[in-house]
């Protein structure tokens, strides 16, 4: 994703978060809220049994033949007048996002929220040749003023509450006095866009589903900017992964059901942008040239691997880091990477390689509660074990990048004297005889003991094993 | 799983009593052995049976984890349901056997192995219908289910029905019962700060219900949540759910 070599350091990076009171209560406190609102758009479990298969369907249906969906796409796209550019990786796209800007000589950029977007670190880039862009969605819009990433692929900026985000207001939106009133500190911000919006040469945004049948690009959002963003605007640009595609405009209907119910709690969302050409000979709005640009970035090579390959149905609704323990106490920055939680658990290691992101897929407790919410069914804790295990021992098929980085020969050894304990029922026997002699005594700080103690007690070996006492009680052995 | 038909209430079980159970917890199997003896079953405990494997599975350690799920398909080979006082062993054994097994010469047996794997409550209350009938004195407790019976065992209700028979017991219900307790095998010890901060929270939330016991079908959760409890020096007592009735049972 970013020019410049990054690595997880998860430890690091939660032990910080952890210790920030402020941080784990804004957290808290807002993915309960999500978490309950979200129980009642899914209250009748038949129903969300039904819609989830159909959405789940959907997806898998169009990943099954993604490479001919994604000819047909761009074929559609271009009868309709949408110009259509490929990037396998994310300086190709912003170099292609560059080019076209600088063609239409666009310095001021308006940009809906787009996660791809944030994948390639698009504002930099441009910054970096002259052209600014400005964040419209309110959340996006808050963390660019504050100079920082998202923490939530739905809510960038979940990690601030009303207070900080007050703070930050008064110090760089001109004029603005400190309140901590919602409604004047969205229409400060709407005050400050509205300029912006009428001024920009060119709009950019992310796209939700890309409907091959009719070349479509579906765009979902609550504030009405990505629609600004798209029609006001003479040029705009939509950035999109290669995965969103759809087969036909049908199978969308259960996924803008599923979406907003499953990351906001809301029934629907205020808006859905359906886009599927330029302005037209005789029309009096719409921008004059739509682009779209598809982005690989690794997705290809997640594709190659049936079981990995269910990580690509994503449709970004975020329940899945709503209802994680481990996002709910961390947040979002604890990634590293653009996309936090779950889905970037299994996401980023498999793009960045798991040479740099191996120790993420070790950030479960395997608890399934993604797995239970995931609108489209991805077995997040599945692929969370295999990557575990192509970490260790790289199957020769998949071909994930930084497979078998994680293999350490202190690890391997301690797995191979598992295995001779608990797979031979005499050394086993042995084993657990001499534990229930000695155990206790091991120390305390002890390299894993001393972890588990920091706030436990000690487990306690008992004298008698099970099988020892179901022996001396008469239970029969066969 | 819950969807299955109940099947034929047979005359004799296989018990699989789990290595962390064997290890620190052996009353809990004991307690587990007993509460189906006296329903009129042949309870049988082969000594063989070690671990179901999960640790190295969970781990990406596969070959390891398939060696040792092997000699469990070796240990019970009778075609009786095999009883697990934990959900997650349960769980490992139920929906990662037959994965586990893909494409190996023992995967057929791995699927009949895993079709005859039943979590402890589930059992008693699913096929056996169990009665209880309470001798003990008046207790608040509240319940935690643990993830893996929760979510790869469907088992929700079935520890509830059976601990609401005992009518002396006050069954208050965790608003975060359904959230991790941030055990987790080797994630404890990988993560151990998230994983500290998990317990705190949960032990928290059982301490706001009110009970004096926190009850659980999952040894895991119990030494995470048990250790916690301790080093804290909170007045909850930790409970296995197979101790818990059969002392309710007995008056204790």
């Amino acid at each position: 994703m970013a020019a410049e070599a990054k690595k997880s350091d998860f430890g690091g990076k939660a032990h910080v978060a952890l210790n920030d009171p402020k941080l784990r209560a804004n957290f808290r406190r807002a993915m309960d809220g999500l978490m309950a609102k979200r129980a009642i758009q899914f209250a009748d479990p038949d129903e969300w049994k039904s819609l989830r298969a159909r959405g789940a369907a959907n997806r898998a249906r169009a990943l099954a033949r993604l490479p001919e969906l994604l000819e047909q796409l761009d074929a559609r796209c271009t009868a309709n007048g949408i110009q259509v550019h490929w990037a396998e990786t994310t300086e190709e796209a912003n170099a292609i996002v560059l080019g076209i800007l600088m063609k239409a000589g666009a310095k001021r950029v308006i940009k809906g929220k787009s996660m791809v977007t944030e994948e390639m670190h698009l504002n930099a880039h441009l910054e970096a040749h002259g052209i600014t862009a400005v964040e419209s969605d309110l959340g996006e819009y808050i963390i660019q003023l504050a100079g920082e990433a998202p923490s939530h692929i739905v809510m960038p900026c979940i990690h601030k509450n009303k207070g900080e985000i007050a703070e930050l207001f008064a110090e760089k939106i001109e004029g603005q006095v400190y309140t901590e009133n919602v409604d004047e500190l969205t229409a400060a911000a709407r005050k400050a866009l509205r300029g912006c919006f009428a001024d920009a040469d060119a709009g950019i945004s992310g796209v939700n589903f890309a409907i091959a049948e009719t070349g479509t690009l579906v765009l979902i959002e609550n504030e009405g900017n990505g629609r600004l963003s798209t029609t006001l605007p003479p040029l705009h640009i939509a950035v999109t992964g290669i995965e969103k595609v759809l087969e036909k405009l049908d199978d969308v209907a259960p996924l803008l059901s599923l979406l907003p119910r499953s990351a906001t709690g809301q029934p629907i969302t205020t808006y859905v942008n359906m886009i599927s050409s330029p302005r037209k000979p005789g029309e009096k709005d719409g921008p004059q040239a739509v682009h779209l640009v598809l982005l690989d970035s690794g997705r290809s090579r997640v594709y190659g691997d049936t079981e990995l390959g269910d990580t690509l149905r994503c449709i970004r609704c975020a329940a899945c880091m709503n209802h994680c323990p481990v996002y709910t106490r961390v947040g979002g920055h604890t990634y590293t990477f653009t996309y936090p939680g779950p889905i970037g658990k299994i996401l980023t290691p498999q793009i960045e390689g798991l040479d740099c992101a191996g120790d993420q897929p070790h950030a479960s407790t395997l608890c399934r509660a993604c797995a239970d919410v995931c609108p489209v069914e991805i077995p997040i804790p599945d692929i969370l074990v295999r990557l575990r295990t192509e970490a260790v021992r790289p199957s020769a098929t998949a071909g994930v990048k930084g497979g078998g980085s994680g293999r350490s020969a202190a690890e391997t050894l301690g797995w191979a004297g598992w295995k001779t304990m608990y797979a031979s029922p005499l050394v086993y026997g042995l084993a657990t005889w001499a534990m229930g002699l000695v155990g206790n005594l091991m120390p305390d700080s002890l390299p894993m003991l001393k972890q588990w103690t920091s706030v436990r007690t000690k487990p306690k070996f008992a004298a008698k094993s099970l099988h020892q006492l179901a022996r001396e009680k008469g239970f029969s052995d066969e | 799983m819950t969807d299955s038909p109940r099947p034929q209430r047979p005359h004799s079980v296989y018990f699989f009593g789990t290595c962390l159970i064997d290890l620190f917890y052996p009353d809990a199997g004991m307690a587990g052995m007993e509460l189906l003896r006296r329903e009129g079953l042949k309870v049988v405990f082969p000594q063989k049976q070690t671990c179901c494997g999960q640790p190295a599975r969970n781990n990406g350690y596969q070959d390891e984890a398939r060696a040792v799920a092997r000699l469990q398909l070796d240990a019970f080979p009778g075609d009786w349901p095999i009883v697990v006082p934990s959900g997650s062993c349960a769980g490992m054994m139920k929906t990662h056997y037959p994965e586990l097994f893909e494409g190996d010469p023992d995967h057929a047996r791995a699927v009949a192995f895993s079709k005859r794997v039943f979590e402890l409550t589930q059992f008693l209350v699913e096929v056996l219908d169990v009665r209880l009938v309470d001798r003990g004195e008046p207790v608040t407790i509240t319940w935690h289910g643990s993830c893996h019976s929760q979510r790869e065992m469907g088992v929700v209700d079935q520890p509830k029905a059976l601990l609401r028979q005992l009518t002396n017991v006050t069954l208050v219900e965790n608003p975060r019962e359904a959230e991790c307790c941030g055990f987790g095998g080797t994630f404890s010890v990988k993560q151990p700060e998230i994983s500290a901060a998990m317990v705190t929270d949960k032990v928290a939330s059982i301490e706001a219900t009110g009970a004096t016991q926190v009850v659980s079908g999952d040894c895991g959760c119990l030494m995470n949540i048990g250790g916690a409890i301790e080093k804290a020096a909170k007045r909850l007592r930790p409970r296995h759910i197979a101790e818990f009735l059969l002392e309710r049972c007995h008056g204790r």
